[in-house]
């Protein structure tokens, strides 16, 4: 899998995806839940709108010095004793974290939850391998059995499974005979992660937020599987986006508290694990080699341009929870593992405009995700941005929208055009008209009226009205 | 006072009723209605479907046609927000941006201005029967304008306020989205005409033209016996 998870066309992904009464259940239920939570941790906190502005601060400081940084991060981690790799590509990437597995001969590779080793793909490439690789998270350890079937969530990726259909693949894959209540699947899922974790060659995590000052990756997770992936094999490997980086500590603690609370209306998630490198002498546990990739693939693209600010993100899915769109179409709609919002601006990013470009036409610019974000990034702005890229600087638009947005310019730029329009409305829409509605409309409107009513236009437009009425008032 | 009164083109065409109803409340209140015939579209439907440059061509009509007012009110949040927005777009243009920036200080949505300009509350309106009322995105969101709609509503005569549920959640209009995400559209809009069953009012107010005719027109089409009203109009009842 990588960032691009289907071939479908964004249009039948969404009919097929609507029909899904189950998933949509979840999602909407899952969006009340986080909604209320993230608003409660957030006024327990106190002064949100100041920890948001805080929050932007340093992700727009860090990512205007983010050669710096990355620069300081892994002279750091370096002299610690881990290796540093900066990948530009994808296939960059893969190719390194190959080598390290052929090197060391590795059999077993364990995966705790990472989003940017999915965007590359890593889990395939390792496959081809003849490697065994396991998700560690309960979430995708559950989408990976089941015939790896997409995450259609950045934060929960099984969101669109339910505990009937966890159990059958459960059944099915790994020979579970109980009940599909949640806690039972969970241990079940726990003892078998457990037999693997002592057999593991190689460890990988991705990286939440890595550190400059101390060349640490810091990572957050809700199950405590980052800390046994990362400290029982003897090779560790770290993946992580290149914007994924903090100055210090400090704000490392600023960042893991908005990231908490917007995600799952937590103060802290139940883990936070800081790795520094390979073990030292004086330690008993830990890997014996560390190595960090750095994954450019299409971010450095990004800084510079109007669309800077998406790197802020801390892949919370704040807004993924809040967004309307998403809530009817769910994740996997949008054909990329970074769904919603976030994924509405990113995808079309990273993978382009040719595969992606309905993506930022997916919402109704209704500002909610904007309003959520934790750093502040104006996702309903940037999906706005994408769109005028695409009509004026791709020139993708299609000719008969092009024609009528001329129109339209020239129709609202002059009295004549306009008035002499508005006036006609009325008896050009007559013969559609019934009971001063129209419920079957030509042209534009027909999209309209195939699901609601259009009322007729005012036999008297208001300026009609106006013109009288002052006509009176100045008579009294 | 003298306002200078952006009805929008929703309701220069469609709905005349809700300038009439805004006219007529601010008169009561004291307000000289002024209103200048070279008012077309603020642009917004062009803009958002990321026509810029032709979205210009409109903006700059607007703000030509409403620089000498002393203050603008519109019965529109969405339509004001985008008054507001004309600054951005005009950013990196030394001419139309301090212009754009003083059309956007004196540019209101209706219940705001009636809260915080004029300071009034209870217009003296009286409407019987349960209402409910949907805070339309553009306005609360990016405007700001929340509790004076609310204000305004609690003081009318006779009308009894029940809370929408998933109040919050967009329902399903943003301009061309209605037409070029249509079968996303009809889902939300239809969650949010069962939000406004389950309230059993019989009244659905709210603030922006486009979403009422949005909401109305799904009601009508699924014969839900809810009328929809505006929000001037509910507050010219009398
Ligand atoms: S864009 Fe903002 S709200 Fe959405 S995932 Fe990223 S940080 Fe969270």
């Amino acid at each position: 899998m990588a960032m691009k998870i289907g071939n479908e066309k964004f249009k039948d992904n969404v009919n097929k995806q609507m029909e899904d009464t189950f998933m949509r259940g979840a999602v909407a239920g899952a969006q009340e839940r986080l909604r209320t939570r993230r608003l409660d941790a957030a006024e327990e906190l106190g002064n949100w709108e100041e920890w948001r502005s805080h929050g932007e601060e340093i992700r727009q400081h860090t990512l205007d010095n983010l050669d710096y940084y990355l620069q300081e991060l892994s002279e750091n981690l370096q002299k610690r004793g881990g290796h540093v790799f900066f990948a530009a590509t994808a296939e960059e990437a893969n190719d390194y974290v190959k080598g390290i597995v052929k090197e060391k001969r590795a059999k077993k590779i364990l995966k705790a939850k990472s989003m940017v080793t999915e965007e590359i793909g890593l889990n395939d490439v390792l496959q081809q391998e003849g490697c065994d690789v396991i998700e560690t998270d309960l979430g995708e350890y559950i989408l990976q059995l089941d015939e790896h079937d997409p995450p259609s969530h950045i934060v929960t990726p099984a969101l669109h499974k339910n505990k009937e259909q966890i159990k059958d693949v459960f059944t099915e894959k790994l020979e579970y005979k109980l009940t599909s209540k949640p806690e039972e699947l969970a241990l079940h899922a726990r003892e078998k992660l457990r037999e693997e974790f002592l057999q593991a060659d190689i460890g990988i995590t991705g990286c939440n937020f890595a550190i400059a000052e101390s060349g640490s990756v810091g990572l957050v997770t809700n199950e405590g599987n980052a800390g046994m992936v990362s400290d029982l094999p003897d090779t560790q490997i770290c993946v992580m986006g290149m914007e994924r980086i903090v100055p210090t500590f400090e704000e490392f603690e600023v960042l893991v508290g908005l990231l908490t609370r917007s995600a799952v209306g937590q103060k802290l998630t139940s883990y936070i694990t800081a790795l520094t490198g390979p073990r030292t002498a004086e330690e008993v546990d830990g890997p014996s080699e560390f190595h960090l990739v750095i994954v450019d693939n299409g971010r450095s693209g990004i800084l510079g341009t109007e669309f800077q600010s998406v790197l802020q993100c801390i892949r919370c899915a704040a807004c993924i929870n809040v967004c309307p769109v998403y809530r009817h179409i769910g994740g996997h709609s949008y054909n990329s593992i970074y769904p919603g919002p976030i994924g509405a601006v990113l995808t079309p990013l990273l993978g382009g405009y040719d595969d992606f470009k309905e993506l930022p036409y997916a919402s109704t610019l209704c500002g909610a995700c904007t309003d959520a974000c934790p750093v502040k990034i104006p996702l309903h702005t940037l999906l706005h941005q994408h769109r005028q890229v695409i009509v004026e600087r791709e020139g993708r638009a299609p000719i008969s929208e092009k024609l009528a947005m001329k129109a339209f310019g020239l129709g609202a730029s002059s009295n004549q055009l306009y008035a002499a329009g508005s006036k006609m409305a009325n008896s050009v829409m007559k013969p559609f008209t019934k009971d001063e509605t129209i419920s079957k409309g030509p042209g534009p409107l027909k999209a309209w009226t195939e699901i609601r009513d259009f009322p007729a236009p005012n036999k008297e437009r208001f300026r009609d009205w106006f013109k009288q009425h002052d006509k009176e008032r100045d008579d009294a | 006072m003298k306002v200078t009164l952006f009805a929008t083109c929703i309701v220069d065409m469609f709905q005349s009723d809700v300038g009439i109803a805004t006219v007529e409340v601010l008169e009561r209140l004291g307000c000289e209605i002024v209103f200048p015939t070279g008012q077309v579209c603020c642009g917004q439907p062009a803009y958002n479907s990321g026509y810029v440059e032709d979205a210009k061509k409109a903006m700059k009509k607007m703000i030509a046609t409403f620089e000498d007012a002393e203050v603008i009110v519109t019965p529109s949040g969405s339509c004001a927000t985008m008054f507001k927005e004309y600054q951005h777009v005009f950013k990196d243009d030394p001419v139309w941006r301090p212009r754009a920036e003083r059309l956007a200080e004196k540019t209101y949505e209706l219940t705001e201005f009636i809260v915080d300009v004029l300071k009034v509350e209870d217009v003296g309106a009286k409407l019987d029967g349960i209402a409910t009322y949907h805070p339309s995105c553009h306005m609360t969101r990016l405007l700001g304008v929340k509790d004076a709609p609310m204000k305004l509503l609690s003081h009318v005569e006779g009308l009894e306020m029940q809370p929408l549920p998933n109040a919050q959640n967009c329902c399903g209009f943003g301009g061309t989205f209605a037409v070029k995400m249509g079968n996303i559209s009809e889902q939300m809009v239809d969650e949010k005409v069962d939000s406004v069953s389950e309230t059993k009012a019989s009244y659905l107010i709210g603030a922006d033209g486009g979403c009422l005719m949005n909401i109305g027109g799904r009601m009508q089409r699924r014969d839900k016996p809810v009328k929809v009203m505006h929000i001037a109009e509910v507050l010219n009842s009398r």
